[in-house]
């Protein structure tokens, strides 16, 4: 018994076997209604197959998504009201502000640049000998973690003074055309913009596989249309490919958009969230977790969800726009 | 351009009338393309190959040259790798590797177990109030983790079972932040499976038990394993629950919360940041390249059938 309590690996195996059971015994409940075939089978098959799904959700996340909007009216401690003052933390004091504005910053610029890129690379790939390998290249970085990825680019965007070799591959690059090295994380408001093209690395090959798909799905009737017409490379671009892959377009944008209000691990690895490179996301977990008081971490994170809202009002409409059309 | 060479070269084929001036234009502009297409190609592969010849480079060498001088003044050693691995407590990650692999087993079997069962009760089982459940498990994919975090770490701390059973907060929580998306992409997979090759089943006297693991999981395969690649990529990458559930303590804490610390504590050790971060994405993109069929099957259904 030893092994499974004391050990990490006998705890994992521990945990397996008895997740293992839990199921075993609710498919023989399951298979025991089946047998008896009577009128709560469905009611029995529901419990069995959801049921577990389901209670989790409602516990560990309904449960605490309710609790968290009840704990963002209260003061640190969750033992006073205070009513809205810790959403006026948040707008009065200079490095919420600071947060709000780079937050905003993020979410339009993420999107934007990771879909261009990703479109344009899809297209230019398309059709092309090495296709395969190059949509590879491009969404690798997925794999990658957001630290992992974090520690990639801090390297390439290491700072030496003037006089020092530069180790960091982009200030070699300028000093090597004359310039002076740049202190690409440390001066505001730069710095933010550079954390944000480590997202859109990351994001790019997300909408570039997406939207691949969606070039390929094109009708070829209506490219060798356009084709016979004479129309340019430009041209089919800006009025045959984007024009028929616009839903995959609203999707694309809008699912970046959201994972990109919840990132925090970009900043927290890459500045600390120093030189004015806060994000709501990371200032949540701040307070929180280093400062302890709960009312204003959890405003913040209403706050994300509230921002989150309109992003997917509009993709749920653009959806059910698009499937009346489609008929 | 393929197709327009082989239709010129081919004397019988339509011959569709197009000046020189047009086609140089082609040309040109497909020149420009290739060219834009592989500078975005190199701008995403030289950072992470510049942070792995990096991590093979001595000590001394990282942190005063260029990676890219390798090529004139080739000098390569495994001793960050060894220091790593091996090395001093304070920066050895093999425990955090370890613990990695505990936290990300069963927090990738249990969603995928658990949602591959409720798409089942989603898609084939007929009951009242179907359809109402499934869009609010749809809608919960999108609150953010950050949401339920607090409260939820709350019903943790303190208990016995988690001071006896450290790993178990870090399972459930990937378990309930995972299930949302899986059981919406897997509900789309088994949607699509043939109402007949199910009603023939069930005419034959089978029961959903049976229906379930004889007919269903074998079609799944595909989607589990696309959704299998999603889960342990990202229980594998996650930060935030590794962080806040882990309660700081080195005998669970996963590999990304042990480098965000060394990146702040020992930010210049660039001999020590290279190769950890090297050991960190090493699995991930094994499975990435062995399961690449898969993952992007997963992308699509996730993002474009809504």
């Amino acid at each position: 018994m030893g092994f499974f309590l004391y050990s990490k690996n006998g705890q994992l195996i521990l945990a397996i076997l008895a997740f293992a059971a839990v199921m075993a015994v609710l498919l023989l409940v399951a298979r025991l209604a089946d047998r008896a075939k009577g009128r709560r089978t469905v009611g029995v098959m529901v419990a069995v197959f959801a049921g577990p799904a389901l209670l989790l959700l409602v516990l560990g996340q309904i449960y605490p998504a309710v609790r968290t909007l009840w704990m963002s009216v209260m003061d640190k401690r969750s033992e006073a009201f205070v009513g809205l003052d810790n959403y006026a933390y948040l707008w009065e004091n200079p490095a919420g502000i600071i947060a709000i504005r780079n937050t905003l910053l993020w979410v339009v610029l993420v999107p934007l640049l990771s879909t261009a890129i990703g479109l344009v690379y899809a297209v230019l790939v398309d059709k092309s000998r090495l296709e395969k390998v190059a949509k590879s290249l491009l969404f690798l970085p997925m794999a990658i973690s957001f630290v992992g990825a974090g520690i990639i680019w801090k390297f390439v965007y290491e700072y030496r003074g003037a006089a020092q070799d530069q180790i960091g591959l982009l200030n070699a690059l300028i000093t090597w055309l004359g310039f002076e090295p740049v202190r690409f994380l440390q001066d505001a408001p730069m710095n933010t913009v550079f954390l944000i093209l480590v997202l859109v690395w990351i994001e790019a090959g997300f909408a570039m596989v997406v939207l691949s798909a969606a070039i390929k799905a094109v009708p070829n009737d209506i490219i060798e249309a356009a084709r016979l017409d004479g129309v340019s490379g430009w041209q089919m671009f800006w009025r045959i490919t984007v024009p028929s892959i616009r839903p995959s377009l609203v999707v694309v944008l809008t699912t970046i958009s959201i994972a990109t209000l919840k990132i925090f691990d970009i900043t927290r690895t890459m500045t600390g969230a120093e030189f004015n490179t806060q994000v709501l996301a990371n200032e949540m977990y701040e307070w929180s977790f280093t400062f302890g008081d709960n009312g204003i971490g959890s405003a913040m994170a209403v706050v994300i969800f509230l921002l989150v809202i309109p992003l997917v009002a509009y993709n749920v409409r653009q959806m059910t726009k698009n499937k009346a059309v489609r008929g | 351009m393929t197709t327009d060479t082989r239709t010129s070269s081919k004397p019988s084929a339509p011959v569709v009338r197009r000046s020189a001036a047009t086609g140089f234009k082609r040309r040109a502009s497909n020149r420009i393309g290739s060219a834009i297409a592989l500078v975005i190609a190199v701008l995403w592969t030289v950072p992470t190959f510049g942070l792995f010849v990096s991590s093979l480079r001595p000590e001394a060498e990282i942190k005063s040259s260029g990676w890219w001088t390798i090529l004139s003044d080739p000098q390569f050693t495994l001793e960050n790798y060894q220091r790593i691995l091996g090395g001093a407590t304070s920066t050895n990650l093999a425990v955090y590797f370890q613990n990695s692999l505990v936290i990300t087993i069963p927090a990738t079997i249990a969603p995928l177990v658990l949602a591959i069962m409720a798409s089942y009760a989603f898609s084939v089982l007929k009951w009242r109030g179907r359809d109402a459940v499934f869009v609010a498990v749809f809608t919960l994919q999108i609150v953010p983790l950050q949401m339920a975090l607090i409260p939820l770490l709350r019903i943790f701390s303190g208990t016995a079972v988690n001071d006896m059973f450290p790993f178990v907060s870090l399972w459930v929580a990937h378990t309930l932040f995972g299930l949302p998306l899986a059981i919406f992409l897997l509900h789309n997979f088994m949607s699509e499976v043939p109402r007949d090759l199910i009603e023939a089943a069930r005419i034959d006297g089978a029961g959903h038990v049976t229906v379930f693991g004889r007919v269903m999981l074998p079609l799944m395969m595909p989607a589990i394993a696309s959704y299998a690649i999603f889960q342990f990529l990202w229980v594998w990458n996650d930060l935030l629950v590794g962080l806040t559930f882990s309660g700081g303590s080195r005998t669970v804490q996963p590999l990304t919360a042990a480098l965000a610390a060394m990146t702040g504590d020992r930010g210049q050790d660039w001999h020590l940041l290279t190769a950890g971060a090297f050991i960190s994405i090493l699995l991930p993109l094994v499975v990435f390249f062995a399961l690449q069929r898969y993952f992007v099957r997963g992308l699509l259904a996730g993002s474009v059938k809504g």
